[in-house]
């Protein structure tokens, strides 16, 4: 869990580029960008193809790591067959799905909500900012144990924490963002004579849009980290209930799919707000050059 | 229109404006030249109200508007929502597309800020000053960053504008040129007062090779602290 502000808050531009897909000369670079996609295939292919061939060597055993073949019929029976001590691996992640849609939920609304509060006044960044502040460098999964004495081993601890490590990325992007609008444009709303709501409706909000993305971004990336160590403890659904009973049937290929389904969805919701960057900053230089 | 008298300003220690009298008659073309640091846009980003902490008086009737030295177009607005930012009007659209009409930019009003070159964004930011029929213009600079044609073509258009809508204007300008070339009246400010004030006569088009011109240039460098010995 990274908890510096180095690590949380970001340049937006430090995301936004970078990547092979973000190589921005024009049309001729749309080939040069799928065959730099194809390039950058390889060494995950090789690296599969070592782990496959290790496991034919028999130098680790199957048990301890089980080839890729494996962990993908054990995948594939995960979701066909309803045993009694998984159930269906489509369940679990729907479980998992929805604690963290709910608890990322929250921690946005209110981290989005914060931010406005602060970055829009001096009296809002004096009353709730330090306490904002001091949420970030709690050591959130050390707040576990007192999460089960005050609420139990139910779902609400667990969105909690999703809810408060998704808050926290977003909160400081958002305020960041807000804080460093250029000075000059809001200069041009208000010789424009533009009231203070428009003001922050056409210049604020949208000048700290680039930063709040990337803060989405992280926010995300939080909430998966947390629901996987929330969902470790005493969980009785979800892809972390399926890890844990693994464990205690010594079943490594269920955890290997379990985690690997994890990947992928965070790499799906990475992905959802690419698309809502490209959508929302069409505006910017390096989206305008494609 | 507007008036100044006893107008100060400090930034700490330094007095950028010291005790400025200045008035602009409704429909007059003022340019407001000086060294680097003189006060120039203080002065200016008093008259846009931009400025609090001034001491004196200051009135400013009408509709103010300003274009700034960078064009500070809003980049996730499109050309036209540019324009018509702030505009109380039923059709904002129909407003901001005449105004870009008049400055030759119909065919980029739907286009993005960053994708115009510096001319057309200078251009959008006329249009965007324009649209709300100012009473005062004031020109912080405007052109100083655009090369020697687009320049050109850009103070036939500013004249061209200013004869059409007739607001006062305030040109600040470091260029004695373009100062010469543009205004009624032309002010020097030194030690955060107007040193030298002169009023250029001759009908527009200039030509910057006029007699009475050159010796109004001379006498404005010399105010300005340049000698024009050891030159032709």
């Amino acid at each position: 869990m990274s908890s510096g502000p180095a690590l949380l808050v970001q340049k937006p531009q430090a995301t936004t580029g970078g990547g092979p897909d973000r190589d921005s000369r024009g049309a001729p670079a749309r080939r040069v960008v799928t065959r730099r996609g194809l390039l950058r295939l390889i060494s995950p292919v090789v690296l599969l193809l070592l782990w496959q061939g290790e496991s034919a060597l028999g130098i680790v055993s199957q048990q301890k790591l089980p080839p890729p073949s494996e962990v993908w019929s054990t995948a594939v029976s995960l979701i066909t067959t309803n045993s009694p001590a998984y159930g269906t691996l489509q369940d679990a992640m729907l479980v998992s799905l929805e604690r963290v849609a709910i608890g990322f939920g929250v921690g946005a609304t209110v981290g989005i909500l914060v931010a406005l509060i602060t970055g829009l006044s001096r009296f809002g960044e004096y009353a709730a900012d330090p306490p904002m502040q001091m949420l970030r460098t709690l050591p959130l999964f050390g707040l576990i144990p007192v999460f089960i004495v005050w609420f139990g081993i139910g779902e609400l601890p667990k969105i909690l924490l999703i809810a408060i490590a998704a808050t926290i990325p977003l909160y400081l992007n958002t305020f960041a963002g807000i804080r460093s609008v250029d000075a000059k444009l809001v200069e041009v709303g208000q010789v424009q004579q533009l009231r203070r709501t428009e003001l922050i409706r056409h210049v604020v909000l949208p000048g700290a849009l680039p930063q709040m993305l990337t803060g989405l971004r992280l926010s995300l990336g939080a909430s998966w980290l947390a629901l996987v160590v929330a969902e470790q403890i005493n969980a009785n659904a979800g892809l972390g209930f399926m890890i844990n009973q693994a464990e205690q049937f010594n079943r490594n290929d269920v955890i290997f799919v379990c985690l690997l389904v994890y990947c992928l969805l965070g790499l799906l919701t990475d992905a959802l707000v690419r698309l809502l960057e490209r959508r929302a900053l069409s505006w910017r230089r390096n989206f305008l050059e494609r | 229109m507007a008036r100044a008298s006893g107008l100060t300003r400090e930034f700490g220690e330094r007095r950028v404006l010291d005790d400025l009298d200045l008035e602009i008659a409704p429909g007059e073309f003022v340019a407001l030249i000086g060294r680097s640091g003189s006060g120039k846009s203080t002065l200016l980003r008093a008259l846009a109200g931009l400025d609090r902490d001034l001491a004196g008086e200051l009135t400013v009737n009408g509709t103010v508007a300003v274009a700034f030295q960078e064009p500070r177009l809003l980049p996730w607005k499109r050309v036209w929502a540019n324009v018509s930012l702030g505009l109380r009007a039923d059709d904002p659209r129909s407003v901001a597309d005449a105004a870009l009409a008049e400055v030759g930019l119909t065919e980029r009003a739907g286009a993005w800020p960053l994708t115009l070159s510096g001319g057309e964004a200078q251009r959008a930011s006329l249009a965007r000053a324009l649209v709300r029929e100012p009473t005062l213009l004031l020109l912080d600079e405007p052109f100083s960053a655009l090369d020697a044609l687009t320049r050109i073509a850009m103070h036939r258009l500013v004249l061209r504008l200013w004869a059409h809508h007739g607001p006062a204007v305030l040109l600040v300008t470091h260029d004695v040129d373009e100062a010469l070339a543009l205004a009624d009246r032309v002010l020097v400010l030194s030690n955060g007062q107007i040193g030298l004030a002169c009023r250029v006569e001759a009908p527009r088009p200039r030509d910057r090779d006029q007699p009475a011109l050159v010796d109004l240039r001379n006498r404005l460098l010399a105010e300005l602290g340049v000698t024009t010995e050891g030159k032709k």
